[in-house]
C-alpha cells in the first residue's frame, strides 16, 4: 500500500486489569471501507473510539495522512463518527442537528443551509428536514447519524455497529446503501461490527480482532479462503477443523469449508453417519458424526451441497475433499 | 389521563380518610383565616378584617422580604453549584462515595446542620444576618439540586455530548448546547425544590441568621408564642394560593417541554 491515510502503530489500552488493545497495528487506505470485526469485547470499539479521542491508549501512535492524530482533541480531530445509539440531538430539529458540525466550524449561515440542504438530499431525507428525531422511523435515524457524519467531509468517518438497531429488512438495504455513498462521497469508512456478514459483504478489508490483539488482516475472499489461525477459521463462517496430524500433514490444524466437503463412493478420507439433512432452500447441509478422525472441537462434520438432500438421516458415508481445498494452519 | 374509571366502591371510605387527614389542617386554616374573631381558635363570623391587618403589617412585610432574598440567593446559587456538582459527579468523578457526599446535607439532621453552621461561622468570625442564612440554605439547597439533577443526567445518553465534541464542540459549547438543554427540566425542578425549601425552613434559618433581621418564619415563631392571631393564617393562606399557582404553572411549563422532547 502507497502511503497509507491512517496509520496504527503499536496501540496499546487498559481498563484497569483488563487489557482492550494489545499492541495494534494495521494502515487504512484512502477510499477505504474498512471493517473491525470480532467477538464483544475484543477491542473493536475501544479502538475506534481511541480514533475518535474518547479513549486515550497507553503507548502507540496514530497518524492521519502524517499527523499526530493522538495530539488532537476530540473536536479538533478531522474525523467523525457515526454513533451505535445514533446520539442525535433531541431538542434540535433534522435541519439543526445535521448543521451542528458546519455551525461549530464557524461556516456562514447561508452556506450551513445549502449544504445541510445537498447531504439530506445525499441520504434521501429532504422532505423530513423540520422534525425532531423522535418523529423519526429507525432507519430515517440512521441516515440523519449518517448525514450528520458525512457533512463535514472527514477524512475517515467512523462507524460503530451502524446498522445494529435496524430490523433485518431495513439493514441489508442500507448496507447497499452505505456501500453505494462511501464510492459516492470518497472518504475512507472504518466500520466497527461483530455481524461478520455484514463485514464481509460490504468491507474492502476486514481486520479480526480477538483479545484487542490483531488475529488477520485480509481482504473477505482472503479471509474466507485462507484463514491464519483457528480464531479466525472458526469465527469467519462455518468451518470443520481437524487436527493436522489425522491427515499426515504439517501444522496444528487443517480447516475444510462445509461447501468443499464431497460425498463419495467408499470410504473416502473419512467414514460418517448422517445425524441430520437442513434444506434451506437452493442448498442442503448435511450434519454428519464423523468415525475415525474427529473435528477438534469434536462438534459434527459440515457438508454443503446444492439442491435436495443427497442422502437420508441415518445414512453412511463417505466424506472427501481435494488437498487444494483444505488449508493447513501452523 | 383517559383511563377508565373503575368502581371505587368501599375502598372510597379509606381514600376519603386520608384525604381528610391530608387536608383537614388546610381547610381549618384557610377557614379561619376569614375569622372575625381575635383568636384564632374560635370562630366568630366571616370576615377579611385580618387580610386588611397582614398588608398594613410593616414587620412581616419586612420579614417576607427577608425570606425572599434569602430564598432568591440561596436557589441562584445552590442551582449553578448543584448543576456544577452533578455534571462533575456523573461525568468525571463516578465513584458512590462521593455521590454520597455530596448529597448527604440533603438528608443530615438539620439540627446538625445548624449547629455545625453556627460553629463554622463563629469560628471564622463572619457577622450573623441574612448573607449567612443564605449561605447555609445554599449549602442543603446545593444538595438537592445535585440528588435531582445527578438523576437526570445518569439517565442521559452519554454519547449525546460525545457526538457534539466529535462534531467540533469543545466542552463548554458542548455543556451549553447539548447538556444543559437535555437536565433543563431537572435543573428548574432542583431550583424550584430549593426555593420552596427556603423560604419556609425554620431551624437552620433561626440559628444562622442575626437578630436584626428576622425571616419569615422566625417573625412568625416569635409571634406565635404570645399568641397566634388569624393574621398568621391570612398570611399562610396567601402563602398557600402563591405556592398552589407556581406549582401548576410549573407542571404545565414541564409538561410542554416533555411532549416537545
Amino acid at each position: 500500500m502507497s502511503d497509507p491515510l491512517l496509520s496504527i502503530r503499536g496501540l496499546r489500552a487498559a481498563y484497569g486489569d483488563v487489557q482492550a488493545l494489545d499492541g495494534v497495528s494495521l494502515d487504512i487506505a484512502d477510499n477505504e471501507f474498512f471493517a473491525l470485526l470480532g467477538p464483544s469485547g475484543c477491542g473493536k470499539t475501544t479502538l475506534l473510539r481511541t480514533l475518535a479521542g474518547f479513549e486515550t491508549p497507553t503507548e502507540g501512535t496514530v497518524t492521519l495522512a502524517g499527523e499526530d492524530l493522538l495530539a488532537l482533541p476530540p473536536h479538533r480531530r478531522p474525523v467523525n463518527m457515526m454513533f451505535q445509539s445514533y446520539a442525535l440531538f433531541p431538542h434540535l430539529s433534522v435541519e439543526r442537528n445535521v448543521g451542528y458540525g458546519p455551525a461549530r466550524a464557524g461556516a456562514p449561515r447561508a452556506q450551513i443551509a445549502q449544504r445541510v440542504a445537498e447531504v439530506l438530499e445525499t441520504v434521501g431525507l429532504s422532505g423530513v428536514a423540520g422534525r425532531r428525531p423522535h418523529e423519526l422511523s429507525g432507519g430515517q435515524r440512521q441516515r440523519v447519524a449518517l448525514a450528520r457524519a458525512i457533512v463535514n467531509r472527514p477524512r475517515v468517518l467512523l462507524l460503530d455497529e451502524p446498522l445494529s438497531a435496524l430490523d433485518k429488512r431495513v439493514r441489508s438495504q442500507m448496507q447497499l446503501e452505505l456501500k453505494r455513498l462511501q464510492h459516492e462521497v470518497g472518504i475512507a469508512f472504518v466500520m466497527v461490527t461483530h455481524d461478520q456478514e455484514e463485514a464481509l459483504s460490504m468491507a474492502d478489508r476486514i481486520a479480526v480482532l480477538d483479545g484487542g490483539r490483531i488475529q488477520q488482516i485480509a481482504t473477505p475472499e482472503q479471509l474466507y479462503r485462507w484463514p491464519e489461525n483457528r480464531f479466525v477459521a472458526e469465527f469467519i463462517g462455518e468451518s470443520n477443523l481437524f487436527s493436522a496430524a489425522d491427515f499426515d500433514v504439517d501444522g496444528s490444524y487443517v480447516v475444510v469449508r462445509p461447501e468443499s466437503v464431497r460425498l463419495v463412493e467408499g470410504a473416502g478420507l473419512l467414514r460418517a453417519t448422517v445425524l441430520e439433512t437442513q434444506f434451506v432452500g437452493g442448498t442442503t447441509t448435511l450434519v454428519a458424526e464423523p468415525r475415525g478422525p474427529v473435528t477438534v472441537s469434536r462438534a459434527p462434520v459440515l457438508v454443503r451441497h446444492g439442491g435436495f438432500p443427497a442422502v437420508e438421516r441415518g445414512a453412511e458415508v463417505g466424506l472427501a475433499w481435494d488437498a487444494s481445498d483444505m488449508v493447513v494452519l501452523r | 389521563m383517559a383511563v377508565k374509571q373503575r368502581r371505587v366502591g368501599w375502598l372510597g371510605v379509606p381514600l376519603a380518610a386520608c384525604l381528610l387527614f391530608l387536608y383537614l389542617p388546610i381547610v381549618v386554616l384557610v377557614v379561619m383565616s376569614f375569622n372575625a374573631s381575635r383568636y384564632a381558635l374560635n370562630y366568630r363570623g366571616f370576615s377579611f378584617h385580618w387580610y386588611g391587618v397582614l398588608f398594613r403589617d410593616g414587620e412581616l412585610g419586612r420579614a417576607l422580604l427577608n425570606s425572599l432574598v434569602v430564598a432568591l440567593g440561596a436557589t441562584a446559587l445552590a442551582t449553578v453549584l448543584g448543576t456544577m456538582l452533578a455534571v462533575g459527579l456523573v461525568r468525571l468523578a463516578r465513584s458512590t462515595v462521593l455521590d454520597a457526599v455530596a448529597m448527604s446535607p440533603a438528608i443530615l439532621p438539620d439540627l446538625v446542620l445548624a449547629i455545625g453552621l453556627l460553629a463554622t461561622f463563629a469560628a471564622i468570625g463572619v457577622p450573623l444576618g441574612l448573607g449567612t442564612v443564605l449561605i447555609a440554605h445554599a449549602a442543603f439547597g446545593t444538595a438537592f439540586v445535585v440528588a435531582v439533577v445527578r438523576a437526570r443526567l445518569t439517565q442521559l445518553d452519554g454519547s449525546l455530548e460525545e457526538a457534539s465534541q466529535d462534531l467540533g464542540a469543545g466542552w463548554l459549547e458542548t455543556f451549553v448546547r447539548i447538556t444543559l438543554p437535555s437536565i433543563a427540566p431537572a435543573v428548574a425542578a432542583g431550583a424550584l425544590l430549593c426555593f420552596t425549601l427556603s423560604i419556609d425552613e425554620f431551624v437552620i434559618a433561626f440559628f444562622t441568621d442575626g437578630p436584626s433581621t428576622p425571616t419569615l418564619p422566625i417573625q412568625i415563631y416569635s409571634r406565635v408564642r404570645f399568641g397566634i392571631t388569624p393574621e398568621i393564617n391570612a398570611l399562610a393562606t396567601v402563602l398557600l394560593a402563591i405556592s398552589a399557582v407556581t406549582v401548576v404553572i410549573v407542571a404545565r411549563a414541564f409538561r410542554r417541554t416533555e411532549t416537545d422532547q
